[in-house]
């Protein structure tokens, strides 16, 4: 299995490893578990060590217009240092993968994809290059990353970073600047609900980045969070998670994510055709929220059912929300889909436990926009 | 450390079992919740419940992930730990003291196959030595 340069961190302060797509990293640390870690980043700040994550560059004259061809969101609209949700889809108009395209200019973007597809991405990328113009590295291996999030993550950042963070505004991103003396990229991002920065250094400086940013954080409360509570926030907050809301068959209009799928952008997109007919035409299937009224924990691929007890669905992601004291479920459902406020079950060990359909997200994020 | 009372017997799937007189009371062992996580919902067997040892009958739901439970030996259950219903984290605060069934146990013979406290202890012991 990988390890990430924090790996040794993790280790000596009690996190529990497991086997996350090939990376040895902790699900949750001794000391706090999963609850207290979630609701520690709601409240004051977490660290979480986001190395094993996959950075891939795309630089050349045809960078811009190639790589626009790969994704749905526009990235003509795009200014300099922002950064862009964007979705990979197939001809079918599934998803190869989610991720966040930084804008250096049009000659140069630097892509953050998913742990777990760094190598399908790769193949899938290479594999549309055109003969020139556009030249990929793949700089996974060489890049750490380490994400603060949390209403005290601008106060932590400012004690020990080169620029003023506070002037580094939501989905931006600064390049070549010091966070305790180690150059870094700084993006005011993250994937769990609350304002923070990702902060990409060199492979090797990892494990040092990973101690200053905790000891600069130490009389704020700042702590280390492991996967367990990254999936929990993500899950909290409405932010997909590529496997569960996006499959080679479910798309990112059915999984609630049209905002970043520009249909009619100029040059168009691969599964251009299939997501603008599905637009145009209804979606078939839709994934609903809900939150269940009845005991019971919904889990990822549990069948849901409407109240004559016809199954209608699969929950996509489900779980316990620390934050709302609610077990809540993502419903992959057929169309026409329940409004908020009807009912939806969830079928626990073929029993079906009575939710309602509410808003998502389930949390109202604390961006700093 | 996990703690590990003397006067329990123990499964290898971490479930412990007291008798009273002819009745078992049973509930998960501390290191069974330590590696749960946090516990958010107990679903207990319905009274009356037929069950035989090693059958799985209670599911112990933590922030990480479901946890079946199994009996330590076969019988009828004859009450749950109501308890549990608002206050799951109990299992997490003392897992001894929160029990989760009573059993009418209907072989006592099976008792002798289980674990005494210090056999337990040695598991547990592989067991923490194996994750460190």
């Amino acid at each position: 299995m990988k390890r990430t340069p924090m790996y040794e961190r993790h280790a000596a302060a009690g996190g529990r490893m497991v086997d996350f797509g090939g990376w040895e990293l902790p699900v949750q640390y001794d000391a706090t578990g999963i609850k207290t870690e979630h609701l520690t980043v709601r409240s004051k700040a977490g660290l979480f060590d986001v190395s094993h994550m996959g950075e891939i560059t795309v630089e050349g004259p045809g960078a811009e217009k190639w790589l626009s061809r790969l994704i749905t969101n526009d990235i003509f609209v795009m200014k300099d240092f922002q950064v862009q949700y964007n979705i990979m889809c197939t001809e079918a108009g599934g998803v190869v993968d989610d991720l966040l395209v930084y804008r250096y200019g049009p000659e140069k973007f630097l892509l953050v994809v998913n742990a777990a597809n760094v190598d399908k991405d790769w193949d899938w990328l290479r594999k549309h290059l055109p003969g020139d113009g556009v030249i990929l590295e793949n700089i996974s291996m060489k890049t750490a990353e380490a994400a603060l999030q949390g209403p005290a993550a601008e106060a932590i950042l400012a004690r020990v970073a080169g620029f003023d963070p506070s002037t580094l505004r939501f989905f931006t991103f600064t390049d070549g600047v010091s966070v305790g003396g180690i150059p870094a990229i700084v993006s005011r991002t993250g994937y769990t609900g609350e304002d923070g920065f990702e902060i990409y250094v060199p492979w090797e400086k990892g494990a040092e980045l990973w101690d200053l940013l905790l000891d600069a954080g130490k009389d704020s409360g700042l702590i280390p969070i492991g996967l367990g509570a990254r999936d929990s926030l993500r899950f909290e907050a409405g932010l997909p998670l590529c496997g569960h809301e996006y499959t080679d068959t479910l798309g990112p209009l059915e999984a609630g994510f049209g905002f970043f799928v520009k249909v009619d952008k100029p040059g168009g997109f691969i599964g251009q055709p299939v997501l603008k007919r599905q637009k145009e035409e209804g979606l078939r299937r839709k994934i609903v929220g809900l939150r269940l009224e009845d005991k019971g924990v919904p889990r990822a691929g549990m069948d849901v059912a409407d109240p004559s007890g016809k199954i209608v669905g699969t929950v996509t992601s489900g779980g316990y929300c620390p934050s709302l004291d609610a077990n809540m479920a993502l419903c992959c459902v057929e169309t026409p889909a329940p409004a908020e406020g009807e009912s939806l079950s969830v079928v626990i060990r073929d029993r079906p436990k009575q939710g309602v359909v509410v808003k998502r997200p389930f949390y109202d994020r604390k961006y700093k926009k | 450390m996990a703690k590990i009372p003397q006067d329990l017997r123990y499964t290898k799937d971490h479930e412990w079992i007291r008798m009273e007189g002819a009745m078992g009371v049973m509930g998960i062992t501390d290191y069974a919740q330590h590696a749960m996580g946090d516990i958010v919902y107990v679903e207990l067997p319905d009274t009356g419940r037929e069950v035989r040892a090693g059958e799985d009958f209670i599911v112990v739901e933590s922030v990480k992930g479901a946890n079946d439970v199994f009996s330590p030996v076969s019988g009828t259950v004859a009450g749950v730990n109501g308890d549990l219903d608002g206050a799951p984290e109990l299992l997490n605060e003392d897992p001894y003291a929160n029990w989760l069934v009573r059993l009418e146990v209907s072989d006592p013979g099976e008792l002798d196959s289980l674990l005494d406290a210090g056999a337990y202890a040695k598991l547990v012991e592989e067991l923490e030595a194996e994750s460190d």
